[in-house]
């Protein structure tokens, strides 16, 4: 396999938000870009975390795996996981895998805000 | 980075959505097993089960890799291929795995029958979560004896194709959690370990050695899930087959 084409990068939106834009083909090999904008959107110190989907292009069984890593650290810090700009095929993986139940889903930046209990 | 609340666009909901290249090696979307009878395996513990992710887990959750190189002349592609088309006989003696006769195709389903030990057997399944050129992903349901994935993998690398399985799981319900503490990890590594080096052998490459490593991604056990213990195949199993004679007995010849 060759290495996934990916982009990772962190906004932080203020103190305790994050959000990580996810560009590219997300497979397990992307898991040290996924980890390093961890540290960039935070660390454990954001409270809430965001990914937005937008830009994924190709994702494999491998990059359902790592999100489930980062999940376990989010879950660990108690942070807040979300997620938005999947599209409706990614959107059923999610639900096939059931990540649906512990990564809230939104369609967009402005709904993930308010749903994460911005106030 | 600081940006402002939705600095980045998102796609137009109403736009027609154009399929990923990956689409067509997930398997859709599936609330409950569905499976077909096979001639000597035992579905009923699996017809109508939800699947089970590491996130729906009981026990503390494991990543476990395994990897074998097989040498230069074969591809990852052929590997994938080759294991795929053979998958069940690289499964150790004395373990079934009774799959649809398509071979590993998104969205189907296998039967398992595993020798536990002590004579037990445990009658579970597998769903196709995922199957490309250069891997494939198995994913378990309720009462499976853990929650989670397997995903079989080839790589080039260093000019030599490696093989890899790697499992995320956790324990499905406190027994199997136990049951994993008094020597249920040791037997899965031994379980894959031979797997693999069937495989390699099946490759050409029937010494190479089998490298494991484990490692704990959470310490935690999730007690809210042990209520996944009804769901149980092995002790489900053990009835059935104690009350198989009875029945047996009682069905008219």
């Amino acid at each position: 396999m060759a290495d996934a084409i990916v982009t990772m990068e962190a906004r932080r939106l203020d103190e305790r938000t994050s959000v990580v834009d996810i560009s590219g083909e997300v497979t397990s090999s992307c898991e040290p870009a996924l980890m390093a904008a961890y540290e960039a959107a935070g660390g454990p110190r954001a409270q809430r975390l965001i990914l937005n989907f937008s830009g994924l292009e190709y994702m494999n069984s491998g990059g359902i795996g790592m999100l489930v890593t980062l999940l376990v650290r989010a879950k660990r810090q108690h942070q807040q996981l979300a997620a938005y700009g999947l599209s409706q095929h990614y959107r059923q993986i999610f639900e096939l895998t059931r990540l649906d139940e512990v990564i809230a889903i939104f369609d967009d930046e402005p709904a993930a805000l308010a749903g994460a209990g911005r106030p | 980075m600081t940006a402002p609340v939705g600095g980045v666009p998102t796609p137009d909901p109403g736009a027609r959505e154009t399929l990923p290249r990956d689409a067509g090696a997930w398997a859709a979307k599936v609330d409950r097993l569905e499976v077909q009878p096979r001639d000597g395996a035992r579905a009923s513990n699996v017809a109508g089960r939800r699947l089970m992710g590491p996130v729906q887990g009981f026990g503390k959750m494991w990543q476990k890799t395994y990897r074998v190189d097989v040498g230069s002349s074969i591809s990852p592609t052929q590997a994938i291929a080759t294991w795929k088309a053979h998958f069940p006989e690289f499964w150790p003696a004395g373990n079934r795995f009774s799959g649809a006769l398509t071979g590993i195709q998104p969205g189907d389903v296998a039967l398992l029958d595993l020798a536990m030990g002590g004579g037990v057997r445990l009658s579970t399944g597998v769903f196709v979560l995922y199957a490309d050129d250069e891997s494939f992903t198995l994913m378990t349901p309720q009462g499976h004896m853990f929650a989670g994935w397997i995903s079989f993998s080839a790589e080039a690398e260093r000019g030599t194709t490696t093989l890899q399985a790697q499992v995320l799981m956790r324990a499905n319900d406190p027994l199997y959690e136990l049951g994993m503490m008094l020597g249920g990890h040791a037997k899965e590594d031994r379980f894959w370990a031979a797997t693999l080096g069937a495989v390699a052998t099946r490759l050409g490459a029937p010494e190479a050695p089998v490298q494991a490593r484990s490692v704990c991604v959470d310490n935690h056990r999730q007690w809210k899930r042990v209520g996944n213990t009804w769901h149980n195949a092995m002790v489900r199993s053990m009835a059935q087959r104690l009350g198989s004679p009875l029945s047996s007995r009682r069905r008219p010849s």
